[in-house]
């Protein structure tokens, strides 16, 4: 039997305006508990709520590059419930007029484009963070006692919601890391995960290949990055798959992913269904933003990442377009290669060797790094490292670097490479014995041994000669 | 020289003041003296300050105005001993304009109620009758104007809590156009209805009073800027179209000594140079008062939520947290509260919430609608502001549906957002008789206009009669 997987995704971003969503608290990570709060983000009677405008246009913004309608009349509306972390007893967030609706965003696969429908995003304010102390597994339930640093509370947040239109837990994650930096290149969130600046939870149900219409899902929560959420979702795929093919009934329940065990644990099912108690916020006015407003940001949407990748992919291969799109080197990529550099070597130089000298792709002048890439052969390695790591310094120049010539001298390499060989007599019968794979080692050793000023074009020519004697 | 408080109007202290006769030290520990004598039987504060701040006429707020260091507990347990760290917009436009601050009168919790009985620090007494209601919820307010005890107040009015209790004293109270004064820092009973106005003396302290705190403010999102606000001098209503819609004025539950006040200053609008003509407005009546009560309950049930123990007020513990928080909203609200939180969160409820809270905020367009058709023809409309006049304490305490009909011709115009103006129009049973004027959007000042020219024709004495 085949089964489809059917994924949506609910994620929440933080945005990173200087202040509050509803008040002038100052946003800032880390700072000491219940720093920044006032009469209106710790709910004090009478206080009321005034909205971010940068906020609102931030959403708009997010919206259009989502492929999303922006409405012309958004409401706030109230979400009531209970909890310490909720200060007014009641959420101010978006309900039946959001301010972003029917979008769809493409997310290139090896096979072609797939276009996610994005249900709507909406603008609301975060919870305050709840410690609790004492008790069974830091819940409210049983805690000794809760403390509340109301800090966070009242950040402005978007919460985006996708079609369940996503078809395998890879794809989700690449999804996310799409959107990740659409978000991020729109510079209105730094949306990391481990800050919890970007939450998302997944919608999970399976059926069988060509059956129409859907089984019932589970959520899971509680992932913190892009790989526990492509294991979050395959863990409970396999789960699900095993539920129905042992003749049971997946029941709809949410769970908690545990990334060290790899586990899914179910949340407690609360006894009654949730009434949030819905109704139009009464201390804001309706949103309507400008039609002007709306077409000026409409023409500062960047190229989507998603068409990046298919126009990066010619030259390259999928994975590694997509890699230098979500890692948002895609740019430095381009102009490197327009400079004259090989793309391969680009590729590789810019996605992973500045990554691992931590060069910010923004500091490096692409002339100089193509320049280099264009001499890598002809110097040592190490002074080839030490330029790329020097490559984002103000003023790097690549022509000092490119002056100091590899040994390419067969006579100076042969007897150290001679030595090596016989050294290593193991290997060797192995490498002749059919892997090959190992050539890699015996490169690296002469490099050690030549302190990193081996021409490794040239190693690599007289090693293959010599293990194939 | 002596000052006599019973008499005195604002506007007249403030002349005293200013040409130097009176210091505003002076005219404060007048009225502070006054409440010495007086507020034991009519208990119309709930705290009073210590110190004189300021240099013009001092002022009371209505308790659930917040004002920063001076404790606020709008008449309710769970609030007790909460001193606001910020002052609400319209405390501190009352405190630049130099007014000190008499003290914080009660009302009925949250603002709940007609007669001030709902408050849990115990009732206001009518200083025309102290075995009688002043009214509510703003009661304190308009008992301390009426008996002396403040040159003038500030009350908050969400279906009638100004304009009511303005009328069972036999003093101006002024409901303004929603959104023309701010809430910024009002305990909030129902967002889209509460609105803070003066109770007054007169309609010119009125609408001087109006003047200082009317106006946008950047921290309550639904404020407009209001018109410039004119004090009112003519004395007649030449060229004035004066409304008299049939069911405001023939509701059952009317008594007759009201009408007939009533309709004697209908006909002296006439003898004013007034165009007096009947209208009608059949669904403000019929479906107000029960609307009213689907929209504020349900705001209020939001509203009152942050009452959580966590963060200021009463705390109850019991266990946990839940345990903590149905403790203290035990313990810390009164049965009103709790009623109308009950009925709120029910006409939110899913499943319910198209037929009780969305049905009620369509017929709320259709109340407004009206009255805009009304206003093609009129320039104000007139009706009794009570349908009685001050009932005895206890009278409807057991009765919340016969307490809500208090508020059955107020409700309408709150409901459509409109100003409405309360000015005693005479006396039934010896007791005052309200006289309420309502008008358009924004329209104050036709509402001064038309109240100042009345109350001059009418000349009724606002000192009640057994304290003259």
């Amino acid at each position: 039997m085949t089964w489809e997987a059917v994924i949506g995704l609910e994620i929440h971003v933080h945005l990173k305006t200087r202040t509050k969503m509803f008040c002038g608290c100052e946003l800032e990570y880390g700072a000491p508990e219940n720093t920044r709060t006032c009469p209106v983000c710790l709910a004090h009677p009478g206080a009321l709520p005034v909205p971010n405008e940068q906020a609102i246009e931030w959403t708009v913004r997010l919206g259009l590059a989502l492929g999303c309608e922006i409405a012309e009349t958004a409401l706030f509306h109230r979400k009531n419930y209970f909890y310490p972390d909720l200060p007014k007893g009641y959420q101010i967030s978006q309900y039946d007029a959001p301010l972003c609706v029917n979008g769809r965003f493409a997310v290139p696969g090896a096979d072609g484009d797939h276009e996610i429908g994005i249900t709507r995003a909406h603008l609301e304010e975060d919870a305050a963070k709840t410690v609790h102390i004492g008790g069974a597994g830091g819940r409210i339930g049983g805690a000794e006692y809760s403390l509340v640093d109301f800090n966070r509370g009242g950040t402005p947040l978007v919460e985006i919601v996708t079609e369940p239109d996503l078809r395998s837990a890879e794809e989700a994650k690449r999804f996310l890391q799409l959107l990740r930096q659409t978000i991020v290149e729109l510079g209105i969130s730094d949306a990391e995960m481990e800050k919890g600046t970007l939450r998302a939870d997944a919608n999970v149900s399976v059926r069988e290949a060509g059956e129409s219409g859907y089984r019932t899902r589970c959520e899971i929560k509680n992932m913190n990055s892009f790989n526990f959420i492509a294991r979050g979702i395959e863990a409970e795929i396999e789960r699900q798959i095993g539920v129905w093919e042992s003749g049971g009934e997946v029941v709809q329940q949410t769970y908690d992913y545990d990334a060290s065990s790899n586990m899914l644990t179910a949340r407690r099912t609360k006894e009654e269904a949730e009434d949030y108690r819905y109704f139009p916020e009464p201390d804001l006015v309706p949103v309507q933003p400008p039609p002007g407003l709306v077409e000026r940001l409409r023409r500062e949407i960047p190229e989507p990442p998603g068409a990046r990748v298919r126009r990066l992919e010619a030259g390259l291969d999928f994975e590694t377009a997509t890699g230098l799109v979500t890692s948002g080197r895609d740019r430095l990529y381009q102009a490197v290669v327009a400079a004259g550099a090989d793309r391969r070597a680009a590729a590789n130089v810019v996605m992973n060797q500045l990554a691992g000298a931590g060069v910010a792709p923004d500091a490096v002048d692409p002339g100089e790094l193509a320049k280099l890439i264009e001499g890598r052969e002809t110097i040592p390695r190490g002074t080839f490292a030490e330029a790329i790591a020097a490559s984002g310094d103000p003023g790097f120049s690549a022509e000092k670097y490119l002056a100091e010539a590899a040994v390419s001298d067969v006579s100076e390499l042969d007897p150290v490479i001679d030595r090596i060989l016989a050294e290593n007599e193991a290997q060797v019968s192995a490498y002749r014995g059919g892997k090959e794979g190992l050539l890699g080692f015996f490169v690296g050793a002469v490099m050690r041994e030549t302190k990193g000023k081996a021409n490794p074009k040239v190693v690599n020519e007289r090693l293959r000669e010599k293990l194939s004697a | 020289m002596t000052v006599d408080t019973l008499r005195l109007t604002a506007e007249d202290a403030m002349r005293l003041v200013e040409r130097g006769e009176v210091s505003s030290r002076e005219l404060w520990e007048a009225y502070r003296a006054a409440i010495d004598e007086r507020d034991g039987e009519l208990h119309c504060y709930l705290t009073l300050t210590g110190e004189p701040e300021g240099d013009g006429v001092p002022i009371a707020l209505k308790d659930v105005i917040g004002t920063k260091g001076v404790e606020t507990t709008a008449g309710s347990k769970i609030l007790k001993g909460y001193v606001p760290v910020y002052d609400s917009t319209v405390a501190a436009r009352v405190k630049e304009a130099g007014l000190p601050l008499l003290g914080k009168t009660n009302t009925d919790e949250f603002a709940m109620g007609s007669s001030t009985e709902n408050s849990a620090f115990g009732p206001s007494h009518n200083p025309w009758d102290p075995t009688r209601v002043p009214g509510g919820s703003g009661g304190g307010s308009a008992a301390a104007v009426a008996a002396g005890l403040a040159p003038w107040a500030l009350g908050s009015d969400t279906g009638g809590s100004i304009k009511q209790p303005a009328a069972l004293c036999g003093i101006v109270g002024l409901r303004p156009t929603y959104g023309t004064v701010s809430r910024y820092g009002i305990v909030a009973f129902a967002s889209s209805l509460d609105q803070v106005g003066p109770t007054t003396k007169t309609v010119r302290d009125c609408a001087l009073l109006y003047r200082v705190i009317a106006g946008r403010d950047p921290m309550d999102s639904t404020t407009a800027d209001a018109p410039p606000v004119d004090l009112p001098e003519a004395e007649d209503l030449k060229g004035v179209r004066v409304g008299v819609p049939r069911e405001l004025n023939e509701a059952e539950g009317i008594e007759p000594g009201v009408r007939e006040a009533v309709e004697r200053a209908i006909e002296l609008c006439r003898t004013l140079g007034a165009e007096v003509g009947e209208t009608s407005l059949p669904r403000s009546v019929d479906y107000g008062l029960s609307c009213y009560y689907l929209i504020a309950p349900a705001e209020a049930s939001s509203n009152l939520a942050r009452y959580d123990g966590v963060r200021y007020g009463l705390r109850v513990t019991d266990g946990g947290y839940h345990g903590m928080v149905e403790r203290t909203r035990d313990e810390g609200f009164g049965d009103e509260p709790k009623r109308r939180i009950m009925l709120g969160a029910y006409a939110l409820s899913a499943g319910y919430y198209e037929a009780f809270y969305g049905q009620a905020q369509k017929v709320r367009t259709v109340i407004a609608d009206e009255h805009r058709a009304a206003f093609e023809s009129f320039d104000v409309l007139v009706s009794p502001t009570s349908p009685t006049v001050a009932f005895a304490l206890g009278a409807k305490a057991q009765d919340p549906l016969a307490m809500y009909l208090s508020d059955l011709l107020t409700i309408p115009s709150c409901m459509a957002g409109l100003p409405g103006l309360n000015i005693p129009c005479g006396l039934s049973d010896g007791l005052p008789v309200g006289l309420q004027l309502v008008g358009p959007q924004f329209s104050e000042n036709t509402l001064f206009r038309v109240g100042h020219a009345l109350e001059r024709a009418l000349d009724f004495d606002y000192v009640p009669e057994r304290l003259r």
